[in-house]
This record gives structure tokens, sequence and C-alpha cells, in this order.
């Protein structure tokens, strides 16, 4: 499995042509207190940055975007009840969606951790 | 992914970025832990540990809010003569201020021609004359439109050398009267046994402070004007206290929106008049008699005949909230807008202020609110949302 991350904070984890996605660390910290996830319907087939999910906290509500083309496949039931959960683990039991990768999807784009440690590091 | 409603950049390097000024506890707050973003113009806390766990300490203990950036400023007459500066600003708000006595504080309004609000205030009776509190980002729009209206007798003093915080919550009496304040002269009360809206000079030690019995959060608490080198002294005095901890403007949000309490900019503006705005309290029983203050036609018509929409509140179900801007729906037809909206910590559910037509404005009406392509369920509720705590004087604590 490889993870991968996106400039907007998305990260991406790869296993063959199945990937879940979520938000960063950084990006969750940055939002503050989550109340609230929208989460996309299983089966909707995503354009590589569509608007799949909104993450909402306190003071604002964020846009979260396909980092690949792709298929949802399954979403994260649980933070229908403890959206907090993309607050305490955002890079695990906080994942938002799971998809199919469309065939011949774009890799290139997505940062490497090294390289999105950097690029949060220069912001 | 990306913030669509509050961007807390505080990037603004740019050659012609606006210039961000800096508040006497700017480095305090960036000690505390705080973030920072602009706001009115300064650099000022949003948060320190969580917006939610401040709200929450606030509604239990007490918080401590850096409001340095409002506008303090003094309406005075010649010889401190207090009827005539009362006679200059009654003709630019609503108030009865011939009638208020020393130390007693009245929520206003500035109102223009048309009857609309320029800006909501707190004016309090001084010896010396009225101070008013306003709000940061129309402070300048507000000190020139008070000088362009009052007699050239008046003058108005910008006291931009005072910092101003604010003490907020249940325990926030006992923390202010662990500080062992003094009255400022002789026949004023323990700041302990001020009612709300009440307001005095008292000592610490050798630092005058302004204190009001009054604040934006729905609790019991304080303003406490402070000269600004004082400021983090203070701020440090008071959170040694266990029951006090920093707040920032997130959180501020949140309870002033749960206390029911509109926002300036967001639920006021000059489109809205005082009464569809749900604030005709503010209007006295002599003033809306006589008239006699900017918009006065505008708002004695409203008064007598009612308006079209009126502000309310609406508690939501669910988890998601209504923003502003968001259309409020009654059977699919656009009745009215939300003017501002989030969820409620307190409550655990998120609510929201809207201006709805008058007939769909009744407490216990089912309406929607659009968000993102979907309708989500809101009924109308009486405000506030979470009932407030002030310290009222009755017949049973001793006062009047």
């Amino acid at each position: 499995m490889t993870r991968y991350f996106t400039a907007d904070h998305e990260w991406i984890e790869l296993d063959g042509a199945h990937a879940t996605v979520g938000i960063t660390d950084y990006a969750q910290e940055a939002l503050g207190d989550i109340t609230f996830v929208e989460l996309p319907d299983a089966g909707r087939a995503l354009a590589k940055g569509d608007s799949v999910a909104v993450v909402e906290s306190v003071k604002a509500a964020s846009d979260v975007y396909a980092p690949l083309a792709g298929t949802v496949t399954e979403v994260n039931g649980a933070l229908e009840d403890e959206p907090e959960l993309v607050n305490t683990s955002a890079e695990l039991e906080g994942w938002l969606w799971r998809m199919d990768v469309a065939e011949g999807a774009d890799l290139a784009a997505l940062m490497d951790e090294a390289a999105y440690k950097a690029h949060i590091a220069g912001l | 992914m990306s913030e669509t409603d509050l961007p807390e950049t505080d990037i603004l390097d740019g050659d012609d970025a606006p210039e961000v000024l800096s508040l006497p506890l700017e480095g305090w707050h960036v000690a505390k832990g705080a973030r920072m973003v602009e706001f009115a113009g300064y650099r000022m806390p949003v948060q320190y540990e969580g917006i939610i766990a401040e709200h929450l300490w606030t509604r239990a203990h007490a918080g401590l809010f850096d409001v340095s950036h409002m506008g303090q400023l003094l309406v005075s007459a010649p010889e401190s003569d207090v009827a005539t500066a009362a006679a200059a600003l009654e003709a630019l708000l609503p108030a009865d201020l011939a009638a208020l006595g020393l130390g007693r504080q009245r929520y206003s309004l500035l109102l223009d021609e048309a009857g609309g609000i320029l800006d909501d205030l707190m004016a309090t009776r001084w010896r010396e004359g009225f101070y008013l509190v306003v709000n940061g980002a129309t402070k300048w729009d507000d000190i020139a439109h008070l000088r362009e209206h009052l007699p050239d007798e008046i003058t108005l003093t910008h006291l931009e050398e005072q910092a101003l915080l604010a003490l907020q919550g249940p325990e926030a009496v006992m923390a202010l009267g662990a500080l062992g304040l003094q009255p400022g002269f002789a026949g004023i009360v323990p700041v302990e046994e001020l009612g709300f809206m009440q307001a005095a000079p008292y000592l610490w030690g050798e630092v005058a402070l302004g204190i009001s019995r009054s604040g934006y959060t729905g609790e019991d608490g304080f303003e406490i004007s402070v000269p600004a080198g004082m400021a983090q002294a203070l701020a440090d005095a008071l959170c040694a206290h266990p029951s006090v901890r920093p707040i920032g403007l997130g959180a501020r949000d949140s309870l002033r929106l749960e206390a029911g309490l509109p926002l300036y900019g967001h639920d006021l503006d000059e489109t809205t008049d005082p009464v569809s705005a749900g604030l005709a309290f503010a209007i006295s029983k002599r003033r809306r008699a006589e008239g006699g203050f900017m918009g006065a036609a505008r708002v004695q018509q409203a008064l007598a005949d009612g308006t079209e929409t009126i502000r309310v509140g609406l508690a939501l179900d669910g988890r998601q909230a209504a923003r502003e801007g968001a259309a409020v729906l009654a059977d699919g037809v656009a009745v009215g807008r939300v003017t501002s909206g989030g969820f409620a910590p307190s409550l655990g559910h998120p609510v929201a202020m809207a201006y709805v037509a008058a007939a769909h404005a009744a407490p216990g009406t089912v309406l929607s609110i659009e968000v993102r392509g979907r309708q989500l369920p809101a009924r109308v509720v009486a405000l506030p949302f979470v009932p407030n705590r002030y310290f009222r004087k009755t017949a049973q604590n001793g006062a009047k």
C-alpha cells in the first residue's frame, strides 16, 4: 500500500485499484473542532478534483476534493455520530470514503509523504 | 480541500495589502498558544485549545476575552454637563439617555435617516458624560458619523489608550472579586454587587478600571476597560485564577449565537431596522412617543404597523449547520435568509438566526433551510437558544 498526498491536504492510500481517502492531520488541526461530515453516496463516479465531501467545523465548511478519478465504493459511517474522529484520527479512523480508482488515473500530481511535509513546512 | 466560509488566512504581506494592526495583548495571546487571525483590521486570537472546549469552559467557569478592537468613546459636554451630552446623543440614537442614572448602561443603536442600523453599541452614563462601546469593524465610520452630527460644543474622545477585556461565565464574579478591587469613589458598591447593565470605576491597586456587568455570551460577567499598558498584567492576574481561561473569537461567536445576540455586519446592517431585528426593546418608551432621533419616522411606523420580515431563531435537527446566506423555505418557497448560524456546542445541534417573512415567524413554525442543494428541516424557536443567566438584582438579593 502506498500513501500519497495532495496540495489541498487530502491523503489517498492506494492498494492496487482500491483507495481510501481522508484529510491530513495538518488539515484537521487547521480546521479545528469538526462537527459534521457530509459524505458522498456509494456508487458516485468521481472526476479528479470533484468536490466529494464537506467537512464542517464550528466556524467553516470545507470541501474535500477527489485526488484521483474513480468510483465511490464505501463511506465511513462512523463519522455520522462521531465526526470528531476526523480530529482525533484524521489519517486512520477518520477516513472519509473508499473508491475504485479509474484505469490510467494520473498519479503524477500527487505527493509522497516527504514532498507533502515539505509542502506544509512552506505554508 | 478548501475553506469556503471563513478563510483563516493571515497572509497579507503584499504591497497593497491593508495594514493589519496590533492590539496590546497580541504577544500575550501568541504566548498562550492562540491561533491568530485578521479580524476588524487587527490580529486577534480565534482560538486557543479549541472552540468547543473554550465555549463549554465559559458556560461552566469563566472565560477571558480580549475585545480591545472595539471602539471606546466618551461623549461629553462642556463642564461635564450630562444633560447637554444626553440631548445631543439622543438626536442620533433611540435610548432614553436623559433618564439614564449614573452608572447605568443601555444597549442602543446608531440609526441612519432611513432607520437602518449603522451599528449597535453599549452606552453607559459616567460622571463625565456617556461612555460608548462600539463594534471594532465599524468604529471609524461611527466616529465620523458622530463627529458629523454632534454639535460642535460636544466633545467626542476616542479612548485609544484603553484596552477592553471581557470576563464571562458563572465563575467570573468570583475571579474578579479575588482581585480585591477598591471602589473608584465613595458610594460605589463592591464589584460583586453590581447589577446587570450597571457600571462603575474601580481601582486595582493604582490602576483605574471601568467595569460594567454585561457581555456578549448570555452569561453573567463583566467588561473591563483598562489602560493598554496594564492590560497584560490584568489578563495575567485574572488567568491566575483557576476558573479563568483565555477564550478566542471563535467561541465568542458561538456563545453569542446561542445567546440569541445579533452580530453587526451579519444579523444587523444598514438594510435592517430595529423592529424587524427584534430590537424594539432598545427604543425606550419616551423616545417611541417623542421621536426626535435619526430614523425615527421609519422606526415609529415599523412599531405601529409591524415589519415584513422578523429576525428569528431556527433550531436544526442532525449535525449539518446552516450558515449565513442560506435560503429559508416554507413549502419549497423562499421566505427568508440565514444571517448567522453554526453548531451550538452547549446544545449539541446547529442553530441559526434568520430574517423570515412575518407570517412564518411564530415559534413552532416548521421551515427548511437550503444547504448545498439539500433542504434541512428547521423549526422557529424563541431566542435565546440557551437561557441567559445575567445577574439581575431583585428584592431577594438585596437591591431594588
